[in-house]
């Protein structure tokens, strides 16, 4: 138990606008320092969940939460669907970073967008900053490649380049936790590869939940897979047991390829 | 057959613009020869601006009061302008709610769609008393010019600064948050950034209109001859003084008005060629 970073309990979640919730009494336990996928066809409310997270889904309004998400993270346990004011939704975003499906590199220099995040932490001394910015781009894989391009604009970097920018840039918070919404599915599959080998590297510092399409990439990558349809949550234990053994139907059925 | 007929008459359709350009560029130039023979680069340094007391046909014509005129009333209404249109932009793409995006873009698209000489009106009776008692002067000149051109070229810069800034990827934008970034941060870090070409690009496609609008300045500027000393001094512009004088002009003094056309011809083709084909260019991605 102890070894939980974050958990969902009965959670429920409903678009705005919509009657019926998209997501329908999920528990699902994320384990420290481990990585978690969510395979399931799509719609099946795995980016939903994962949005959840990191309350990003309140930048739209109307949306409604309901049931608990806890963060054990520094200040112990909190629920975060308590949080109300902006700047506690900013400290839990700084606590549970999130990449997306496409690389966001902002409008800047490969460095400013590496230092955007502890810039807007409060982070003001240059070498602080400098010493953390190389940090970052070594755990991403990609100081090499930058190094002497820092102030060039990171729009001009390949696919790949970038998704490895924009993870340096959210492991240079020190999040707790890290989302990845589709991480790779914008990418050729060397860069697939690259930034798997990567997620794989940053499971030492933080925990990860992924929302994957590709049955293999979960299987390769995580230690605990959650399959999800129409909005529930089938089934959720080790990988393995996943994929070798699942215990429902519509879980072997998905994994064999049966559907979806 | 019919084909062929079709593909001729839409290359005729095409192409008539551009002669129609280069015909007025030709005619402009060739009426202005005497006056740009009289009086060359000077023109545009000159202040006076007077027939000859015996012969109307000449005289000596300077260009230097309606240039200025015409620059300063478009400074001030850039200067209002820019801002609060940023502003509207900045409101409609990002703060307000859903159900009030419509009726205020309309609400702007409408102000764009007022003929020019109702804000002259409106500008004449009922802004220039206004700005006369909070300012002082005469109630026209180039403060009221200024503020009534504001008002007429916000909508224009707005529409197209919104329309930008909606480009920006709602991902971009979601990752900006999800570093930590505030509303204001993302705004002025992400969605100014990324919008910067089509912001640019809006300011001087309404410089250029305001360079030109002569309607709604005609009735507000003041129609004097006179170098302004003070914001609210009545002065002229290039498309008043033309309204204006037209109709009365003869031999030099008509040639010098064509040379001032000329100018403004030159200027505003020059503001609009650089905004559309360099910032408002569409993005290859």
């Amino acid at each position: 138990m102890s070894n939980l970073i974050m958990e969902t309990k009965d959670f429920n979640f409903t678009y705005a606008g919509v009657d019926d919730p998209s997501l329908k009494n999920i528990n699902l336990p994320i384990e420290k320092n481990k990585i978690t996928a969510m395979i399931g066809p799509s719609g099946c409310g795995k980016s939903t969940l994962l949005r959840a997270m990191n309350r990003i889904h309140d930048l739209y309004p109307g949306n409604k939460y309901e049931g608990e998400i806890n963060l054990y993270g520094a200040k112990g346990k909190e629920n975060i669907l308590d949080l109300k004011k902006e700047n506690d939704l900013i400290s839990l975003r700084q606590q549970v970073g999130m990449i997306f499906q496409k690389p966001t590199p902002f409008p800047m220099s490969i460095y400013d967008n590496v230092a955007y995040g502890m810039k807007l932490a409060g982070v003001k001394n240059k070498s602080e900053l400098d010493g953390r910015v190389e940090k970052a781009l070594k755990d991403a894989a990609i100081w090499n490649e930058t190094k002497d391009r820092m102030n060039t604009s990171a729009l001009g970097m390949s696919g790949g380049q970038q998704q490895r920018l924009c993870i340096a840039r959210a492991v240079a918070l020190k999040p707790e936790v890290m989302l990845f919404d589709e991480p790779t599915s914008a990418l050729d599959p060397i860069s697939t590869g690259a930034i798997e080998e990567l997620i794989a590297e940053l499971k030492k510092d933080v925990s990860v939940v992924i929302v994957t399409h590709n049955m293999q990439q979960a299987s390769r990558l995580s230690d605990y897979t959650a399959f999800m349809y129409l909005g529930d949550m089938v089934e959720y234990d080790k990988t393995d047991t996943i994929f070798m053994n699942p215990n429902e139907k519509l879980t072997e059925d998905y994994i064999t390829g049966r559907f979806g | 057959m019919g084909g062929k007929l079709f593909k001729n008459f839409s290359f005729f359709s095409a192409t008539i613009s551009f002669f129609i350009l280069i015909g007025i560029f030709s005619i402009l130039f060739t009426y202005a020869q005497d006056s740009i023979r009289e009086f060359g680069f000077d023109f545009l340094g000159s202040e006076v601006w007077e027939a000859d007391e015996d012969d109307e046909e000449i005289g000596i014509f300077g260009g230097f009061i309606p240039i200025i005129g015409t620059l300063l009333s478009t400074l001030i209404a850039m200067a209002i302008a820019t801002p609060l249109a940023m502003g509207i932009a900045i409101f409609l793409t990002e703060i307000a709610h859903k159900t009030l995006v419509k009726p205020v873009s309309i609400a702007i698209e409408l102000l764009a769609a007022i003929p020019s000489i109702i804000y002259g009106m409106w500008g004449l009776f009922y802004l220039a008393p206004i700005i006369q008692s909070t300012f002082g002067g005469q109630g026209v000149g180039l403060l009221t010019a200024g503020v009534v051109l504001a008002i007429m070229i916000i909508p224009f810069m707005a529409a197209i600064t919104r329309d930008s800034m909606n480009t920006v990827p709602d991902v971009l934008k979601e990752s900006a948050y999800a570093m930590g970034a505030t509303k204001f941060e993302v705004i002025k870090d992400v969605i100014m950034p990324y919008s910067k070409g089509g912001i640019i690009g809006s300011i001087i496609l309404a410089l250029g209109r305001a360079l030109g609008e002569t309607m709604a300045v005609a009735f507000l500027i003041g129609s004097v001859m006179s170098i302004p000393s003070n914001i609210t001094d009545p002065t002229t512009s290039i498309p008043v003084l033309l309204a204006n004088n037209f109709s009365e002009a003869m031999g030099l003094e008509m040639s010098s008005m064509y040379y001032l056309a000329l100018v403004l011809f030159v200027v505003s083709l020059a503001i609009i060629s650089v905004a559309k084909f360099y910032f408002l260019r569409q993005k290859v991605k």
